[in-house]
């Protein structure tokens, strides 16, 4: 008894397992690549690259922890940068003012809240499974993408946006990953610390109980998909300064990446389990590994195998502690 | 035969109609709780019973019928109504969060804030009360903090009941709550009716253990096809009277009515 207790709770330490990994995959990659491997510009370049998949797997983690799922994030992102560089095309363009700056981010934000808000209407009260509300937001989201766009990226984007958020930095950091990790940090507090977080958790792990504890699951799963719209749509911003174009094909996948980083990290796709410090390092594994790969010389394609195996595995955990636990 | 309390109803349900499709779960039914006694609910399978409950604790609504609360009509449209009314329930299938661990289960839904501007919640005086929760209740937890989709049935069952217990200022329902449970835990679980009834509150027990309602409860009311059929005082009725009453038998003979 002891003994199966002592088991079930190494095996749900999930967090742990994750860390773990990616210390070994760093110590490998180290010791193989002796002063090569993650210098501060590698490390920068990688934190760069992965900012706003972070924000999109900071507000994953919320709806995979309702044991909801996200498909629509990465065109979210483009339909709030579309909207946004929409709105600058035909207000100053590259010259447009701090004013107008401020303006467009605040309607890629709204933008991506909206349509995050409708999609938590369709799976909270609709009651349309989130694979099938978020996959027929996803190619909705695209095809208005191209709608509005006439089938061409916008590349207007202000300059005032591409030398802040793009590629300004503040004591040598840029903006991209102060945003990301400051995202991730104030989302995570709100996740472990506030009623908010207990409630998304809770939903995720038994939402009749959470409903006759009178708490209101249909209005808590609508903000749950509303945050997730709008951090997509946040990451649709600073993705354009960046980028500096709406990017409008180079998207369809952030979705599979996220879900991958969120998983890894240690959450369960049946819902009440993870954690924000469980995503963060989940989204890094992938890309440490991209990296480490190619300073070794190995094709860097490895990754792709290598990730999918450790998916596939760290879903079959978190089965087999669930089947350890029903017979508990 | 009994003698029903020369005192007001604390909760009293007249004549509650409630239809699922084709079904009539409850037809006319009528129940009665006064303040301080264990009053069980007993009746065949299809009675009726859980159906009740729904309706008293604000989880289902009635198509017809009344309930009052201390002499006053009132409207129950949600489990929290019901709550503010000083009414809890426990369920058969407990309701907890598996992943939460045992102080986060206890005051799910009534959070302790640390700064309430933010809802950031107090997670220490939580913890801190739901020890002192349990421990009032002799409940034993090998480890406050573990999620309790890991402890025992019979621990959940206590996490269950010390909910409804801290937060019940009137009447606790009680579905089944001895069913999945041990010898040991079930005399714990009884004890643990009989100090809260002790303590002033009533409990409304459903259970199909016979035996077990002759030895806790003050009064039962047996309730047959979705309505009341008879009234007795536990210490006045014999095991095969109360079976009379519920399979129908006794009819002509029941206790003093509904």
């Amino acid at each position: 008894m002891n003994a199966r207790r002592l088991a079930a709770r190494l095996i749900t330490a999930n967090e742990a397992w994750t860390l773990l990994a990616l210390i070994i995959l760093m110590a490998f990659f180290t010791i193989k690549a002796p002063g090569k491997f993650l210098t501060l510009t590698d490390l920068g370049f990688i934190a760069t690259n992965s900012a706003t998949l972070l924000v999109l797997a900071v507000g994953q983690t919320f709806v995979i922890l309702t044991a909801g799922i996200d498909l629509s994030v990465g065109l979210v992102l483009v339909l709030s940068g579309v909207v946004a560089g929409e709105y600058y095309q035909h207000n100053g363009g590259a010259t447009a003012g701090l004013g107008t700056v401020w303006i467009g981010v605040l309607i890629g934000l709204a933008t991506g809240a909206g349509w995050g808000a409708m999609q938590g209407f369709l799976v909270a009260k609709a009651k349309v499974p989130p694979l099938i509300a978020t996959l027929g937001g996803l190619g909705a989201a695209e095809g208005l993408s191209y709608l509005i766009t006439g089938g061409a990226d916008l590349r207007a984007v202000p300059a005032k946006l591409e030398s802040s958020v793009g590629f300004g930095a503040l004591g040598g950091v840029r903006w991209m990953i102060i945003l990301g990790f400051a995202i991730a940090l104030v989302f995570g507090l709100i996740l472990a610390y506030t009623q908010f977080g207990r409630y998304t958790y809770a939903i995720g792990s038994n939402p009749e109980a959470a409903r006759r504890a009178g708490i209101n699951v249909d209005r808590h799963l609508m903000k749950v998909y509303a945050l997730q719209g709008l951090l997509a749509g946040a990451a649709g911003v600073m993705s354009l300064g960046y980028f500096e174009t709406t990017g409008i094909a180079s998207h369809s996948t952030d979705n599979l990446t996220v879900i991958t980083a969120v998983v890894l990290g240690g959450a369960s796709l049946f819902g009440g389990r993870g954690s924000m410090l469980g995503t963060v390092i989940g989204l890094f594994i992938p890309a440490m590994l991209a990296t480490g790969l190619v300073i070794i010389a190995v094709n860097q394609f490895w990754q792709y195998v290598l990730v999918g195996a450790v998916l596939v595995a760290a879903v079959y955990l978190d089965q087999v502690r669930r089947q350890l636990r029903s017979r508990a | 035969m009994s003698e029903l309390p020369d005192v007001p109803a604390l909760l009293e349900a007249r004549g509650l109609v409630k239809r699922f499709g084709n079904v009539q779960a409850l037809s006319d039914a009528s129940f009665t709780v006064y303040r301080g006694e264990v009053v069980a609910l007993i009746g065949d399978n299809g009675a009726g019973k859980s159906t009740l409950v729904k309706v008293l604790s604000g989880v289902i609504r009635p198509d017809g019928g009344e309930i009052v609360i201390n002499g006053d009509s009132v409207h129950l449209s949600s489990p929290t109504d019901a709550r503010k009314y000083g009414i809890e329930t426990v369920y058969q299938d407990l309701a907890l969060a598996p992943d939460l661990d045992a102080a986060a289960n206890l005051y799910l839904g009534r959070e302790l804030y640390l700064i309430p501007a933010l809802k950031v919640l107090n997670r220490g005086e939580m913890r801190r009360r739901a020890v002192t929760a349990f421990g009032a209740l002799g409940i034993q937890l090998p480890d406050v903090s573990a999620s309790v989709g890991t402890l025992s049935g019979g621990q959940r069952q206590s996490i269950a009941v010390a909910r409804a217990v801290a937060f019940a200022s009137k009447v606790i329902f009680m579905d089944e709550p001895t069913a999945a449970l041990g010898v040991v835990q079930r005399k714990r679980v009884l004890d643990t009716i009989r100090r809260v009834r002790d303590q002033g509150v009533s409990v409304v027990l459903i259970s199909h253990n016979m035996p077990e309602v002759l030895a806790v409860a003050d009064r039962i009311e047996v309730l047959r096809l979705g309505r009341r059929v008879a009234r007795y005082t536990a210490s006045e009725t014999s095991i095969e009277e109360l079976v009379g009453a519920m399979t129908g038998a006794l009819d002509s003979t029941a206790g003093n009515g509904a």
